[in-house]
């Protein structure tokens, strides 16, 4: 009676995760999985095969914007590391109290308005006809008007501000549980900031370091929004090419080919993450 | 009989009631209008809704949206749509989403008959027609009068001396435009695939080597204006609403007709398939082709509509850049789409794809 009750409840507690993660993860995922292997014949005539994929082969483009999405989110993944380090150590070992909490807010404020504001933001401020390029003509730096929208940089810009925020909080979990006593026995021991940083905060920062470059590597990978409006004509991003063929070209099948594509090899890339920091996916998210 | 029996039909009565006051609440009084911005200004809604007491709700889309929407729901979530000509065919065969229109219960004689019968050829299945000419327009170039004598058609937008000042989209209007300027005829080719996949070819390298001087490849059509606007980007390919939009703010800014000819579409009415309330989507045609309501289209999107008269009641600002635009020739000049045959698309596709991917 006791028992069939509590597991009842666990049942009822459990149903709309279970309805979450059936219904609007795992079904359309295997649906696409399905649209994926159809190859359309004629109007109105469906057939199976592989078609799609090897398109994504064959057709340069398709994989050399895969490639270039890749090497660009690793690359964001990275920069956005390296800046969030330090904003994550002053906050969870150098700032105390109120200033603490107010720091965090700092880093939370931008993601109360949506991507799509924060790109405008940075697109006001990057225009040719924007703030910065009326400051250096302002100060006499620049002649005529300077471009600094529409190429990569300004991609990776608008990237890593996005993921900031993703990058900091699990780093600052994770460092905030480390003892200093463990730092100030590395610097007795003789041991430079250097090395006190590769052997002592960077291993304990791992899980932290892992689980947020996991987190910003796929929103990066999976962003649409800032690819599109601030790289210009050069910036090829791939959820722009999978979302062409669903939207612009009414190629269904196509769309989810790639869709299936970036999922496994995304899923790939983490993995091969995972390895060489020799992390394990349990341990990163526990 | 029992009691129990009694209770239970008494309940399904109760529940067949509410379900029938439920749904029909629901059919008598409201239009899903699935349209284009400025196509349903408020004013419009208003007036309509008072004079015939049905809800109109409006969700604002574009051609591939509207078609993906509709194709996802096998034609339901709206009661009326409005494709362009040249978008319908195709996709009717394909997903099978909108219904034959019954002519007899359309207002023609308010109607302008020659866009009555380009629709009904360019929407003719069978011995169907799934369209009813709404608004037109058409499109070309906006340039700023410091350019304007060296940007007369789509291909003196690869002028070097104009680099870096220009911007169009990488859509298909943007090839069929080119391929006209550079002298070929993408219309004729439609039904003959290696010649149309010959054209594309030629217009692929063309834009691929034009690229370098394109300021940004434009999404959306504030995206475009703010980049007029600001100067940024002083010619563009573009529609003439949004040409004639700018030179209300901006005497320098015009819309000009290329000399290859200018792009005709023309956004009709089509009903989806599973449409809950065909009643009133007819209501909505024959209200808002009247000349005086037409006119207040016009005057919210900018473009002209297929109602017969309305020019008197538009803005005459907007009718002088309009005129300013379209000569007598360049208005028989243009080059009103067909309807799109079946693979072009893909075809275009990928074209469209290798010039985003080339450096």
């Amino acid at each position: 009676m006791r028992s069939s009750a509590g597991r009842l409840s666990l049942w009822l507690l459990l149903t709309p995760f279970l309805l979450w993660i059936v219904l609007l993860v795992l079904l359309p995922h295997l649906q696409m999985l399905r649209v994926s292997f159809q190859v359309r014949e004629s109007w109105d005539t469906l057939d199976w095969g592989l078609q799609q994929y090897q398109n994504f082969f064959s057709e340069s483009y398709y994989w050399r914007t895969f490639v270039r999405t890749g090497v660009m989110s690793l690359f964001t993944t990275f920069l956005t590391l390296v800046i969030a380090f330090p904003i994550a150590w002053y906050i969870a070992k150098l700032a105390r109290g109120r200033s603490k909490g107010l720091l965090f807010l700092a880093c939370l404020i931008p993601f109360w308005a949506s991507e799509l504001v924060r790109t405008y933001g940075w697109m006001i401020l990057l225009r040719e006809s924007g703030v910065f390029s009326t400051w250096l003509q302002a100060l006499g730096w620049a002649d005529g008007p300077v471009e600094m929208l529409y190429n990569d940089v300004a991609v990776i810009i608008g990237l890593v501000y996005n993921g900031l925020l993703f990058m900091v909080v699990p780093l600052v979990t994770t460092l905030e549980g480390m003892d200093e006593n463990l730092v100030e026995a590395g610097y007795d021991l003789g041991g430079g900031h250097f090395t006190v940083l590769r052997e002592i905060v960077v291993p304990w920062a791992m899980p932290g370091i892992v689980s947020g470059c996991i987190v910003v590597f796929m929103l990066t990978l999976g962003s649409y929004l800032t690819p599109i409006l601030m790289g210009g004509k050069d910036s090829a991003w791939f959820t722009q090419q999978i979302f062409t063929q669903f939207i612009t070209r009414f190629n269904w099948e196509q769309g989810a080919a790639l869709g299936v594509l970036l999922l496994v090899l995304s899923s790939f890339i983490v993995w091969i993450g995972l390895r060489v920091t020799g992390q394990s996916l349990r341990k990163v998210m526990g | 009989m029992t009691l129990r029996t009694t209770r239970k039909s008494a309940l399904l009565g109760a529940t067949f009631l509410a379900a029938a006051t439920f749904s029909g609440s629901l059919f008598a009084e409201e239009l899903r209008l699935i349209t284009w911005g400025g196509y349903a200004p408020d004013e419009v809604v208003a007036q309509f809704e008072k004079e015939t007491g049905i809800d109109v709700k409006i969700t604002l889309s574009n051609n591939e949206d509207m078609i993906s929407k509709l194709r996802a729901t096998g034609g339901a979530g709206f009661d009326l749509a409005q494709p362009s000509q040249d978008r319908i065919v195709g996709v009717q065969r394909q997903f099978n989403i909108y219904k034959p229109i019954d002519y007899s219960r359309i207002n023609t004689d308010q109607l302008q008959s020659s866009m009555v019968k380009a629709t009904q050829d360019a929407t003719k299945l069978g011995n169907d027609y799934y369209g009813v000419p709404s608004v037109w327009g058409t499109s070309g170039l906006i340039v700023h009068s410091s350019v304007a004598d060296t940007v007369k058609d789509y291909t003196d937008l690869c002028d070097p001396s104009v680099a870096g000042d220009v911007s169009y989209r990488l859509k298909r209007p943007t090839l069929i435009g080119f391929a006209f300027a550079m002298g070929m005829d993408p219309f004729a080719a439609y039904n003959d695939r290696d010649q149309y996949q010959s054209i594309m070819k030629k217009v692929e390298d063309k834009l691929i080597d034009c690229k370098a001087n394109v300021k940004t490849y434009w999404t959306g059509g504030d995206q475009l204006l703010a980049l007029l606007r600001t100067g940024e980007v002083k010619a563009a390919m573009a529609w003439d609403a949004g040409g004639w939009k700018l030179n209300a703010e901006n005497p320098d800014i015009r819309f000009v007709a290329p000399e290859s000819g200018a792009l005709g579409w023309i956004d009709t009415f089509a009903i989806p398939r599973r449409s809950e309330n065909e009643e009133a989507a007819y209501k909505w045609i024959n209200f808002v082709m009247q000349p005086e309501i037409a006119a207040k289209i016009t005057n919210a999107s900018g473009n002209f509509t297929a109602s017969k008269g309305a020019d008197e009641y538009v803005k005459s600002d907007l009718r002088d850049a309009y005129r300013a635009s379209f000569t007598d020739q360049a208005i028989n000049n243009i080059k009103w789409y067909p309807p799109v045959p079946p693979g072009l698309e893909t075809m275009e596709g990928q074209v469209l794809d290798r010039v985003q991917a080339a450096n």
